[in-house]
């Protein structure tokens, strides 16, 4: 019998994942031991104190590039950009969940059974810091989208989109108004998210059969083996083809890209907002850290069979999600929508498969992330008595009403729009340049079509909100709490100040755009 | 005094000034007034002083300043202004600080902030001068883009009926164009060697078919900003709901940006493609003339109106630019001067009058010249500027354009020349309907119409006035600064005049 060889783990490049985890299994002993009045004080601390902590650690161990844990992590240039970019969105996303003061009892129910109206729930609606479950599960979320990011090979690839997907479900059903919208939107993106995984763990094992034919090597699905494999298996190239494209639908799901977008609006409508920022901004992190790892470092020898097929994806996405934007007539569905057609742009980039491409893929997604955060943090504060008013025809002559955050909502659409001294039109810059380096025009052009219009619809909100008169339903903008501000004027800040000069991030991305195999 | 950072100054001061009027409280709305008028004469005084700084025999282009901006993608703020350059720099200045003097009241009727309006004015005018004196691609396309917000509100909060449909139809428009450029604009960056620098890409040789491609991407957009038939559907809108001061800076510089960019961009950086594609623009511009004056002259809506008769002069322009001679060159850019002369004057009228009728509509009117005379006198006088009689200023760029197209294209000149006889008849037939004739006795109701022009309003027309009358008899001083630039594009395009024929006088007399 041979010896069992551990393999060696670098536990301090693995920090940020066994933080962000720890917080969360200290987060469950949290509700079961503090008393339920300090709980959410203590819960939203813990979680805080972890992604900082795992911020820190980032940042400590920026110059690694190594592969560890037996070649199931590699913490390169890309992981660490997109462990800290999730990290730094969590923390924006953590403080919109965190607050209390615009909502009384705030905006979750402690758990999906209470029902509305019920004594349970009257209790928690008069104030008692309301359900904090939340925390935990986010930092669950958290941990798996920071692995998901790292993942080395397919199965940690998996584990973590599950890791990270299961909490989503929940939260999704969280929210204490319109509790049947939720859990309707909960159940939707439950059910397609388990088919989506199914296909992926078929890929997964389609992709198995096919490294199995490489001469003188093992099968595995680490991705040195599935890039050798590409070159040098003897096995039908179906195998591979058909992995690929069931791996591909299964991160598309994630991504959002059409045709496999179905879930996004309902579910972007249903959730409670802070957890819609949180995916709209952290899952397209992950979902797109993942696509780029396995196009560019398992598959990157197959790219002429995949370009083409992803290509068309990209435009169908773009188009879909920029159409169906214009019929919108709720905002969180109009949000839902553009974050599609953004789904699209990020593909052009995937598909520049230069260092310039995936620096700038990456820039586009923090850029992104920080703009759709803000705009969320500012729909969770337009609301009447019945909780946020998202109806888009309750939104006119806001800016009369409350002519900040109507000033504030119409700048972040503005760089939705991609208007110049926004991060929204750098980040277009970043990942069309790229494209058309690498003969994508027709990318180009479609990003360049459905921009126009997708700008329709951002228009039509301003227009509402500046030029039409207030009507008698016309809600107010709830003095937002403290963190909410800080969010707010997070996100903001950012989508100015990487609008107007970019260049520190951009020398950030540059730097980590190298793929360790 | 060359030494001086001219344009970033010049650029930047605006932009201050506009925060400091949003910043002053809105009780106090004479007092944002007064200090956006003077900020804007301050601008002007600086740009007189840059004016005499430039010296016109000099280097094609002067006060170049260059700081870095984006340096992953070569992205610098870099201004230099040639003459073309210089004149709209000119034009702009002298336009806004009588554009604010004019809508001393406009903003007071809408219900929204004062201070707000004369705010978005200066910024306006920030974004004008940088798109002008922007050496930088990169530079250029972001004023280009961000001078469509301050437009758009100015339009959509502060304009009149049906305000919303125009402010969205002309943001819509000038985007789409505006994103066909940003294609053009990464694919010029693409080919060109990573840089956005001016003078590095008028160097650059491109392939004929990338070319192509990138001088239609530019081209439309500025064919949509210009605009030139048939991308003019918006300016109607535009023009006839925005509140007059701001018409006449829509009109009067904000469209000139089109065709400043063809020269600018278009021609020397794809002088293949521009030679290519010169048949069609020529036939565009003639289609404008013609068609935009039809339709002025059936509009009953004033300000419509004159929005069309600037599409018309829009289409000479065009012609201008792609005859490739250096005379039409020449009156082409001094009709971008004049005609943002004579219209923003134009505009500015009619939007007095408007003012005190309450309605833009010409059947609305009748004989006014016997209630305010004088500024019925004024009127006609614009009128007679706009329609290029001789001794306004418009008639010497009309004339120079006309005559440098004859020199090698006779057929579009012919056509062209058209245009002129239309051009008396939508105007005539204007300052006949409005202000001779029979009174009309509704008129007599109103209580606006009884009383003319005041003292604040003389201000504003008289320098107008001035100016289209000096530079229709001196035009000197102006094509003196036009030339070289002009000569120098025509150069890129690899175009020379064509050399006086021997013996041609002869044979036209045949």
């Amino acid at each position: 019998m041979s010896e069992l060889k551990l393999p060696s783990i670098d536990y301090a490049a693995l920090a940020p994942i066994l933080i962000m985890l720890g917080a969360a299994l200290l987060g469950v002993l949290v509700e079961a031991f503090v008393p339920r009045r300090l709980r959410n004080a203590v819960q939203l601390a813990l979680a805080l104190v972890a992604a900082l902590a795992a911020i820190t650690m980032v940042i400590v161990k920026s110059d690694a590039r190594l592969v560890t844990a037996g070649g199931a992590i590699a913490v390169d240039g890309p992981t660490l950009f997109l462990q800290g970019a999730i990290l730094v969105l969590a923390v924006m996303a953590l403080l919109l969940v965190g607050e209390r003061t615009v909502e009384r009892g705030g905006a979750f129910v402690a758990h999906a059974a209470v029902t509305a109206e019920s004594p349970e729930d009257r209790k928690q609606a008069d104030g008692v810091g309301g359900a904090t479950e939340v925390y935990p599960l986010i930092s669950f979320a958290i941990g798996g989208m920071l692995i998901f990011v790292a993942a080395n090979d397919l199965l940690t690839m998996f584990i973590s989109l599950e890791v990270f997907s299961l909490p989503l479900y929940l939260l999704c059903a969280l929210a204490r108004r319109r509790r049947l919208l939720s859990q309707e939107a909960a159940m939707k993106y439950f059910l397609l998210g388990a088919y989506a995984s199914a296909f992926f763990l078929f890929g997964v094992a389609l992709i198995y059969g096919f490294t199995s034919g490489i001469p003188g090597r093992g099968a595995g699905v680490d991705f040195a083996t599935v890039h050798a494999a590409v070159g040098e298996s003897s096995s039908s190239q179906v195998l591979l083809f058909a992995g690929m494209a069931l791996l591909a639908i299964g991160l598309l799901f994630k991504a959002a890209a059409a045709p496999f977008h179905v879930w996004t609006p309902d579910v972007y409508q249903g959730a409670p907002t802070p957890v819609t920022g949180f995916m709209a901004a952290c899952t397209k992190v992950a979902a797109f850290g993942a696509l780029l790892r396995v196009f560019h470092v398992a598959f990157a020898g197959a790219s002429w069979d995949f370009t083409p097929v992803i290509g068309v994806v990209a435009v169908l996405t773009m188009l879909v999600g920029a159409v169906l934007a214009v019929t919108q007539t709720d905002i969180k569905r109009l949000l839902a929508y553009s974050s599609i057609a953004n789904a699209g742009y990020l593909l052009v980039g995937v598909l520049a498969p230069s260092k310039e491409g995936l620096s700038g893929t990456m820039f586009y997604l923090a850029a992104y992330g920080f703009s759709v955060l803000a705009a969320f943090a500012v729909v969770t504060l337009v609301r009447d008595a019945d909780g946020e008013a998202t109806h888009l025809s309750r939104w006119a002559g806001l800016g009369r009403r409350s002519p900040f955050f109507a000033a504030i909502f119409t700048f972040i659409l503005l760089a939705f729009a991609g208007i110049p001294l926004t991060s929204g039109f750098t980040s277009k810059f970043a990942v069309f340049g790229p494209a058309l380096e690498a003969d994508q025009a027709w990318l180009v052009i479609a990003g360049v079509l459905t921009s126009m219009v997708l700008a329709f619809p951002y228009l039509r909100v301003v227009v509402m909100m500046w030029l039409s008169e207030p009507g008698e339903a016309t809600p107010t903008v709830t003095v937002p709490g403290a963190l909410t501000s800080a969010a707010l004027m997070i996100g903001v800040l950012a989508t100015l100040v990487l609008g107007v000069v970019p260049g520190p991030l951009l020398d950030l991305t540059t730097g980590a755009a190298e793929f360790v195999r | 005094m060359s030494n001086f950072p001219f344009l970033s100054v010049l650029t930047v001061a605006p932009l201050v000034g506009a925060l400091v009027v949003a910043l002053l409280p809105r009780r106090r709305p004479d007092l944002a007034k007064l200090v956006a008028f003077g900020w804007s004469l301050l601008v002007l005084v600086l740009s007189v002083v840059m004016w005499f700084a430039f010296s016109a025999d000099g280097d094609r282009f002067q006060f170049r300043e260059s700081y870095a901006w984006i340096p992953n993608w070569g992205v610098r703020f870099t201004f230099e202004v040639d003459g073309i350059a210089l004149v709209m720099l000119m034009l702009i200045a002298i336009l806004v600080p009588l554009v604010i003097l004019a809508s001393w009241h406009d903003a007071e009727q809408s219900k929204r902030s004062v201070p707000v309006y004369f705010a978005l004015l200066l910024v306006l005018e920030c974004t004008m001068i940088g798109v002008f004196a922007a050496a930088d691609v990169f530079l250029f396309y972001v004023f280009f883009e961000v001078m469509l917000v301050p437009m758009y509100f100015l339009i959509g909060s502060y304009g009149g009926h049906q305000r919303q449909y125009a402010a969205v139809k002309f943001f819509l428009y000038s985007l789409v164009g505006g994103l066909f450029m940003l294609a053009a604009v990464i694919g010029l960056w693409v080919v060109g060697g990573k840089t956005f620098d001016w003078q590095a890409l008028s160097q650059a040789e491109f392939a004929t078919n990338t070319a192509r491609w990138l001088f239609l991407g530019f081209f439309l957009a500025f064919a949509i900003k210009a605009p030139f038939f048939p991308f003019h559907t918006w300016l109607p809108d535009a023009g006839g709901a925005a509140p007059a001061g701001a018409a006449a800076l829509l009109v009067g510089v904000l469209d000139k940006v089109g065709t400043f960019g063809i020269l600018r961009y278009c021609l020397p950086l794809f002088p293949e493609a521009s030679r290519w594609f010169a048949p069609y623009a020529l036939a565009l511009g003639v289609i404008g003339i013609i068609y935009a004056a039809l339709l002025a002259v059936g509009q009953n809506d004033l300000k419509r109106l004159v929005s069309y008769t600037s599409i018309a002069h829009f289409g000479f322009i065009g012609v201008g630019i792609f005859a490739f001679t250096t005379q039409a060159g020449t009156g082409a850019v001094l009709y971008m001067l004049n005609h943002g002369l004579a219209t923003g004057l134009l505009f500015l009228v009619v939007g007095m009058l408007i003012a005190r009728r309450g309605s833009a509509l010409i059947s609305d009117f009748g004989g006014a010249g016997k209630l305010v005379p004088v500024l019925a006198g004024v009127l006609f006088f614009a009128g007679l500027a706009s329609l290029a009689l001789p001794g306004t200023a418009p008639f010497v760029s009309e004339f120079l354009v006309l005559i440098g197209t004859f020199t090698v294209n006779k057929p579009v000149a012919v056509i062209a020349t058209l245009g002129i006889i239309l051009a008396a008849a939508y105007v005539l037939w204007m300052v006949q309907r409005t202000t001779q004739g029979t009174l009309n006795p509704a008129l007599t109701e109103v209580e606006g119409m009884r009383r003319d022009l005041s003292l604040r309003e003389k201000v504003v027309v008289a320098p107008l006035i001035a100016l289209i009358v000096l530079l229709g008899f001196y035009p000197k001083p102006v094509t003196d600064v036009i030339n070289p630039a002009v000569q120098a594009t025509m150069q890129d395009v690899g175009k020379s005049d064509p050399a006086p024929e021997v013996g041609s006088v002869q044979e036209a007399s045949k």
